[in-house]
């Protein structure tokens, strides 16, 4: 089949970063041990939190269902393995923050004992698009790329969009992390069943599945899944950070621009996560739901480095101790990539399903320099993949405008850090955005607040109001009967007299 | 020249007929600005700001007297909102320090008197006579009504619980 000649597209900015992938490419998928505790965050996923429908001390068997999702935009979450669920409560969250949420803690029994699984088909291909998405739901599938948008909703939208392609994203261009690229190799034909009922989900003829040039084993045993599969592309994309980006990749691969704050969808392109599509696969033919996925454990700081086949909700620091500990004491722990990743204050922390890596880095890998003043040479413009103005974005934000910082288009910003990472002053310009977004977020809440506080109020003085009325009211009927017995006395009294 | 004086002086009495009958029509009762701002204070009428209602404070804030920063429940967001309606530059420095704080009811001290349930503005507390009463943080406008009025004091105000739902990074520090 012709794969060379797919037309490609270039996109704006970006940067090339040290790949520093060689460190667990080719490692393979190694499963990792139970862990005496199991911590599952009942937020794993953007939405709602899951509410449980388990109780301390109840016994799970793997797979079970232990929190339902809770309105349109959620996902459930299951036990990773059979056990006994000891405690429901505040734990810290993998999020810089450290803040404490809602977690079910699970003493595994070790006999990895199954909830009932039975499929009621043969061939996921013949259910109807709907029950896919619903089986997807069902299974707690949320975006594995780290985003963790609830992948049944994006399944969905042939409803409400003209769709005509499936993009499964592959391009892993954070550096360090190699989950996908070792997924690929080694489960390519499950990956194209996932593929093919994600297809046929939406709806969509065809499928492109984008894979930066730096994985040449991967794309191969990619291409030669799909060999039969005149629906399914595999294309090698340029090696150009931040090409895992959605809405550059979509641009990649079509040439087509999402506009300004719209979805992909807009332009009738769905994009999902390659082992987003395997969890699919693993749905659908096997009715497992996402319990487990492929860690990247790596840094400078981690003795074997390596992929790892993690349950959900595994402490970070069993997997480092599973990578043989640390060569030297790291002076950062990250969750997911170096570009975008978050650092993450304890090692006692959960995986999650969004966790694709977790880095030790070294004081060299982190070294930081301190920020000296802008010197308007515009190499955050250049780098910028969404065209815009990174150091007046910056400069606003600095000053608490932040009004004046969307109007530069802080919106449009996939903060993917291509800007700080040029910036020859080292000015930390994609934290002023993060700071910045969460700002403007805060005051949205506080305008919402204050609307609906002022319809509470209205409200109440209405009902007040009503209450007053109907006590005067219910006064002026007694004061009338009063009156009226009254009359009705000296009427009778009246008329004995007269007698 | 006589025709030019004509017609200057026609010209301005019709345009001052014009005028005048405007006036009378397009006439605004009281100050617009009031009712605007009116709109935009929470309407709880809690008097933290000093003035008996929203309605004086609106009056005040509009002719000058009052700091557009005097309402707490309404916060940075409502000195900002105010500071654009009025075209005044807003020191919120004041407000910076002031986090926004809600009603916490500690459960063992309540007795259920329904003393705070009847004085809350915005319905924030639930709860009947001889049970329990609890707050319902996002309707909480820490008016400090109830605190006042509690016999026991049972009732605390607190600084909104951080989440990951309201958590974000805080701005980078700038190198000295």
């Amino acid at each position: 089949m012709g794969f060379a000649d797919f037309k490609l597209f270039k996109i704006r900015g970006g940067v090339h970063p040290a790949e520093n992938k060689h460190a667990t490419a080719g490692h393979p998928i190694t499963p990792v041990p139970l862990a005496d505790r199991l911590f599952i965050p009942l937020q794993q996923h953007i939405g709602a939190p899951a509410e449980p429908i388990v109780k301390r001390g109840d016994k799970v068997c793997k797979g079970q269902l232990l929190a339902n999702s809770q309105g349109m935009i959620s996902a459930p979450v299951h036990a990773p393995t059979s056990g006994t669920v000891i405690a429901i409560g505040k734990y810290p969250a993998p999020h810089p923050s450290g803040l404490p949420v809602r977690t079910i803690i699970i003493e595994p029994d070790g006999n990895e004992c199954w909830a009932d699984v039975t499929l009621p088909y043969s061939d996921p291909l013949t259910l109807d698009p709907d029950e896919i998405a619903t089986r997807v739901a069902a299974a707690g599938i949320v975006g594995m790329g780290g985003a963790t948008f609830p992948s049944a909703v994006k399944l969905n939208l042939r409803k409400r969009y003209k769709l005509q392609q499936l993009v499964i994203n592959a391009a892993e261009c954070e550096p360090y992390l190699t989950c996908d690229d070792q997924l690929m190799r080694e489960h390519a034909s499950e990956i194209m069943q996932g593929i093919a009922i994600m297809m046929h989900a939406l709806q969509v003829p065809e499928a492109i599945v984008a894979i930066e040039a730096n994985k040449p084993k991967a794309i191969k045993a990619m291409r030669e899944a799909a060999r039969h599969l005149s629906a399914i592309k595999v294309v090698s994309v340029p090696v150009q950070y931040p090409m895992g980006s959605e809405k550059h990749l979509v641009q990649t691969l079509t040439g087509k621009e999402t506009p300004a704050r719209a979805l992909t969808a807009d332009i009738g392109i769905v994009v999902h996560n390659v082992a987003t599509a395997h969890a699919v696969q693993q749905c659908l033919y096997h009715g497992r739901p996402l319990i487990d996925r492929v860690v990247t454990v790596t840094g400078g700081a981690v003795k074997n480095p390596g992929n790892y086949l993690t349950p959900i909700g595994t402490p970070v620091s069993m997997l480092f101790e599973i990578a043989g500990g640390f060569n030297e004491e790291p002076s950062r722990i990250i969750g997911g990539g170096p570009m975008m990743g978050q650092p993450l204050p304890d090692t006692k922390v959960p995986i999650v399903k969004g966790s694709g890596g977790i880095l030790a880095l070294t004081a060299q890998e982190t070294a930081q320099k301190t920020a000296m003043p802008c010197i308007r040479c515009g190499s955050c413009v250049t780098a910028c993949p969404c065209g815009l103005l990174p150091l007046e974005m910056a400069n606003r934000a600095r000053a608490n405008d932040l009004d004046g910082s969307v109007k530069f288009g802080l919106m449009d910003c996939i903060a993917c850090g291509s800007c700080a990472y040029v910036c020859p002053s080292h000015i930390p310009l994609v934290q002023y955005f993060n700071f910045a977004k969460g700002a403007l977020a805060e005051k949205q809440r506080a305008q919402h607040k204050q609307e609906e506080i002022r319809r509470l109020t209205e409200f109440r003085n209405q009902r007040m109001e009503a209450q007053k009325q109907a006590k005067r009211k219910a006064m002026a009927k007694r004061k009338a009967e009063m009156a009226a017995k009254k009359a009705r006395e000296a009427e009778e009294k009246s008329a004995e007299a007269g007698a | 020249m006589i025709e030019a004086i004509f017609i200057i002086t026609l010209l301005g009495m019709s345009l001052g007929l014009l005028l005048g009958a405007a006036s009378s029509f397009f006439a605004v009762e009281g100050n617009p600005l009031e009712a605007e701002i009116e709109a935009m204070l929470p309407g709880s009428q809690c008097g933290q700001c000093g003035y008996p209602g929203c309605s004086p404070a609106a009056a005040a804030i509009a002719n000058g007297q009052a700091d557009i920063t005097l309402c707490p429940p309404g916060g940075r967001s409502l000195a900002q909102q105010l500071a654009e309606k009025l075209g005044v530059s807003a020191d919120l420095s004041g407000m910076e320090d002031k986090e926004p704080m809600i009603a916490k009811i500690r459960e063992d001290l309540c007795i259920g008197c329904t003393k705070c349930f009847k004085r809350c503005p915005t319905d924030a507390i639930v709860g009947g006579p001889k049970m329990i009463h609890a707050v319902i943080s996002d309707a909480c406008t820490g008016c400090e009504k109830c605190f006042d009025v509690c016999p026991t004091e049972c009732i605390g105000m607190h600084p909104l619980p951080k989440t990951l739902q309201n958590w974000y990074w805080p701005k980078p520090a700038i190198a000295a």
